[in-house]
């Protein structure tokens, strides 16, 4: 018997609204509320939206080698991170493929790790079997945290009236803890979508009453939204931002997944480093590419692209873009067809639809200042 | 709730017949169940007038946001009318899949085909209405 899909403690708030609820990585999630993907896409591209995103998984750790151990374990330099700054990093397997993308955050008594909802238990047994080594503690704190993330150009005018933290002070991939809505809990510049935006960490028992404080406080100011899990991945895949277990996988490297940028080859040691070196000397023989379809087509996971007749690679995310109302891609293509203006092909069911490799974001109207 | 409005003849595959300007013409699209259940429509792949299909032949595609669905043709038909609307417009599938969201005009060939199709109070309880 399968076992029963968990729920995010804002279950009964997607119910109440008319959600879809879909099963994704063992949870109920909503994956569109009845206004449909289109709209709550623009919504959060124009005002804003508000997300669960509850089902993803939080590590805490503690001890005197906490760095030690997350340089470890992780690509990008932790030591680059100061008190109150979040790092974009990924974990590889000795052999170099990619095991999970995740959010490091530095607090000033401890660190907190950010990993996929689908990565969560794989995560969980890899990271604590290296733990073993170091003078760390790991705390599993997915169950306790309630993860709500308010995306969109207004998500600081809906959000400020709401607490007493100077929003303007919290710089993109920065934290600082404060209360909303009278809810104790981390306030975070990130997000997934490429707008301006917030993801809030807070006690799983608060998560209703936030929820609740904001769609309240945005319906005043006009335009906040309830989105789904659908225009999260419309939203990134504009950005060109990679998705776990469709982009990203234990097959593929960072340096092959256009995560190049955070890994540090040169930090000192770490889990996949000698793997990573060694590719690098032998020539990056595939990469995860861009594409920009020049004809109707809906580009899926799966679907070939092809170059002079021949099958080179393959879509591992794709959506007609509602912001720019063509097909957009992610896909793999070797390295020699990867640089930008290249002309390919995409076959969707009989035909070929030409496309071209474009460098993301492919949608660069966003609020998001860096 | 979805629309299933009475009148009209549907399909296991959610799709529906809505009688035409003579006896064998049919306007043919997706019923509102099967619209939300796709979601927002992004294209509509649609045959050439003129075109005949078998029953169960498919005649297009729908793609939505989350997946591609084949189009399947109810009777033996000739296609009459294609509706062009849908090419600029594919949303209307979803705003109005009874109106302005048919997909094709069709001349059935056998009218004793359509004996397999269901009445609205048989395809409500198909949905689970």
């Amino acid at each position: 018997m399968a076992e029963a899909l968990k729920k995010t403690p804002l279950w009964e708030a997607h119910v109440a609204l008319g959600g879809k609820l879909v099963p994704f990585a063992g949870f109920e999630m909503p994956v569109q509320y009845p206004s449909g993907i289109t709209t709550e896409h623009q919504a959060v591209r124009t005002a804003a939206g508000l997300f669960d995103v509850c089902h993803m998984g939080e590590f805490i750790l503690k001890g005197p080698q906490a760095l030690d151990f997350i340089q470890k374990i992780t690509v990008n330099d932790a030591s680059k991170v100061a008190v109150g700054q979040v790092q974009y990093t990924a974990m590889c397997l000795e052999n170099g493929g990619i095991i999970d993308d995740l959010l490091v955050y530095r607090d000033a008594e401890h660190w907190m790790l950010v990993v996929n909802a689908s990565n969560k238990e794989k995560d969980l047994a890899w990271v604590e079997g290296h733990a073993a080594a170091f003078d760390v503690d790991l705390v599993d704190a997915s169950d306790e945290t309630a993860l709500l993330a308010l995306q969109g150009p207004r998500a600081a005018e809906i959000l400020q009236p709401l607490t007493g933290t100077d929003l303007g002070g919290i710089g993109y991939y920065r934290f600082a803890a404060g209360e909303v809505a009278g809810v104790e809990g981390m306030i975070s510049r990130t997000g997934y979508t490429g707008e301006d935006g917030f993801e809030l960490y807070i006690p799983a028992g608060a998560a209703m009453k936030l929820w609740d404080a904001l769609m309240g406080a945005g319906a005043e100011g006009g335009g906040l939204t309830p989105t789904g899990l659908g225009c999260r991945d419309s939203l990134r895949l504009e950005m060109g931002y990679a998705l776990y277990g469709n982009d990203l996988d234990e097959e593929h490297t960072p340096l092959e997944s256009g995560l190049g940028w955070i890994t540090k080859l040169d930090k000192g040691d770490f889990l996949g480093r000698e793997a990573l070196v060694a590719q690098k000397e032998a020539g990056i023989k595939r990469r995860l590419v861009g594409m920009k379809l020049m004809d109707r087509g809906f580009p899926r996971h799966g679907y070939p692209v092809v170059a002079g007749g021949e099958e080179v690679g393959v879509v591992t995310s794709g959506v007609v873009s509602p912001s720019l109302g063509l097909g957009i891609a992610l896909g793999y293509v070797p390295s020699e067809l990867a640089s930008p203006g290249t002309e390919v092909g995409v076959r969707i069911r009989d035909k070929v639809i030409p496309a071209v490799i474009q460098r993301p974001p492919f949608y660069t109207g966003g609020s998001l200042r860096r | 709730m979805s629309d299933i409005p009475e009148g009209l003849l549907y399909t296991e595959e959610h799709e529906y017949l809505k009688p035409g300007e003579e006896d064998d013409v049919y306007l043919v699209g997706i019923t509102d169940y099967a619209q939300g259940e796709l979601g927002d429509v992004v294209y509509v792949e649609l045959p050439e007038v003129g075109a005949s299909f078998d029953k169960m032949e498919p005649f297009g595609t729908i793609e939505a946001v989350k997946a591609v669905s084949d189009l399947y043709c109810p009777v033996r038909a000739e296609i009459l009318e294609v509706n062009a609307a849908l090419e600029e417009d594919p949303a209307l599938i979803n705003s109005d899949p009874y109106g302005e969201g048919w997909m094709i005009k069709i001349r059935v060939e056998d009218v004793d085909q359509l004996t397999g199709t269901m009445d609205a109070v048989a395809y409500s309880s198909l949905v689970g209405g």
